[in-house]
């Protein structure tokens, strides 16, 4: 039923989007979980969940406090065992009310459709679209690009130039990171999912010059990877980065940084972030 | 039971699934008997205007779905579909809204990238789709293109511009963002939609 205005308000019509404030496209905080043969990986240490090697009990966990999205990282070898991760997409999708990516090992149209029509709501690819960039254009044909997300290893070399890696780090190549994610974006990619290898696991920050490079450069939104180590990282790398979003793993699984009071210190300095 | 139309956009899963987390079965079809009879329609949708809409008129169901008595809710590319005509591949739509579908101007600043992926706001509710809900909740949008501000908007989102939220016509319902993946915000919304009589 149509009525007249259920809660009125004088907010001003526009409000800075830049501003921890008003309105306007919050940045998101995205944890992300290692999936082997359905189940997630490392040590991973939740006393207020039965089974913390459950992806879908994790996944809960997370969107009831704070998370704005989430990636499953299947990092399963074996084909056989990858049908597991369909069935656990379903489980997911049944299961949480906000949005998710599923990537790792991702090769062809197949692999994608399969994935969506059992609720996943992207995907990300990495190796088989460097091999393959036509992949890039077929599936944002077939499915939009609002799905289909770039996954980029990269590292700074001697050069001082950011490089493209692939198979999970393993492979270097020649080709420079900027010119990959541009190629890309043309190609069909919606968004870009960064990991500095230089920056992985240091808990030392982000790699802001090659986040702010691909995020002030390209059309589509950048989501950071790698290296985050306290709650000063994750404005830093909003504010100096430019990312449109972060992404964590450990800091987030071994309680290192609770995702609710980062958002709190994040709006308390500016960010917008959605809190509730 | 509540119908949803199933055609070739994505995301219609996800719905079921959202449906079934607040308790309300539902069928995921395109069978014009089952649309008609049902209580509820869900018209969602990922994808293309273009190839929507030429997916819908193939099989009839673009006439359907204007002709429909019940509640209908349209889900982000079934809002613009709803309305009269997109920009995206210069469509003409379902004509159930006036407002125009148009492609997101390219910011001035330039950190505003499209499509709009994320978490933004609502707000300037006139719905009972919103009861419940606190202006300027956060609600979670994925799009290029967005409905004007019209006669129809009962909320408001800013990205770039002020673009309809939501539209409401009679007894058809629109959201341009995604209550099924929106958290307990989504949920409520749902739930209100559902209990339209």
């Amino acid at each position: 039923m149509r009525i007249e205005n259920l809660n009125k308000s004088n907010h001003p019509s526009f409000l800075n989007p830049s501003n921890g404030s008003g309105r306007g496209l919050s940045k998101r905080i995205i944890p992300c979980l290692d999936i082997k043969d359905g189940r997630t990986v490392k040590g991973i240490n939740f006393e207020s969940i039965r089974d913390a090697g459950d992806p879908v009990e994790l996944a809960i966990l997370y969107s009831e406090n704070g998370a704005d999205e989430l990636v499953f990282l299947d990092i399963t070898a074996t084909i056989e065992k990858r049908k597991t991760l369909v069935e656990l997409v379903k489980r997911i999708a049944a299961n949480i009310n906000i949005p998710f990516t599923v990537g790792g090992g991702i090769s062809s149209v197949e692999d994608v459709a399969l994935l969506l029509q059992n609720g996943a709501d992207k995907v990300s690819v990495n190796t088989a679209a460097f091999k393959n960039p036509s992949l890039l254009k077929q599936l944002s044909n077939e499915f939009g690009s609002q799905c289909v997300v770039l996954a980029i290893d990269t590292k700074k070399e001697a050069d001082g130039e950011w490089y493209v890696y692939l198979n999970g780090g393993r492979t270097k190549t020649d080709t420079k990171t900027i010119e990959w994610a541009k190629e890309a974006v043309a190609l069909g990619a919606g968004e870009i999912l960064l990991t500095s290898m230089n920056n992985d696991g240091t808990k030392n920050g982000f790699a802001l010059d090659i986040t702010a490079q691909l995020s002030s450069s390209l059309p589509v939104p950048v989501i950071a990877s790698g290296g985050a180590g306290s709650m000063e990282h994750f404005k830093e790398v909003f504010d100096t980065g430019k990312a449109d979003a972060a992404l964590a793993a450990s800091i987030f699984h071994y309680k290192e940084i609770e995702i609710l009071a980062l958002k709190k210190y994040l709006s308390d300095n500016h960010v917008r972030v959605r809190l509730y | 039971m509540v119908a949803i139309i199933k055609y070739n956009a994505g995301n219609v899963q996800s719905v079921q699934y959202a449906l079934q987390r607040i308790g309300v079965d539902s069928i995921v079809t395109d069978d014009v008997a089952s649309i008609e009879g049902a209580d509820k329609v869900i018209f969602p949708g990922v994808g293309h205007a273009n190839a929507a809409m030429q997916y819908l008129r193939e099989r009839q169901l673009d006439q359907l779905i204007v002709s429909l008595k019940q509640p209908v809710l349209g889900i982000c590319l079934g809002l613009q579909l709803m309305c009269k005509h997109s920009e995206e591949g210069d469509t003409n739509c379902l004509g159930i809204f006036d407002e125009p579908v148009k492609l997101f101007p390219t910011s001035l600043t330039a950190d505003q990238k499209i499509p709009q992926i994320g978490w933004n706001n609502i707000y300037d509710y006139h719905s009972t789709l919103f009861s419940g809900i606190n202006e300027n909740e956060f609600v979670y949008t994925v799009h290029s293109y967005y409905a004007a501000l019209g006669a129809a908007t009962v909320a408001t989102t800013d990205y770039i511009i002020p673009y309809s939220a939501a539209l409401e016509k009679d007894n058809f319902y629109a959201v341009q963002f995604h209550p099924e993946k929106s958290g307990k915000v989504g949920e409520q919304i749902l739930k209100n939609f559902i209990i339209i009589s």
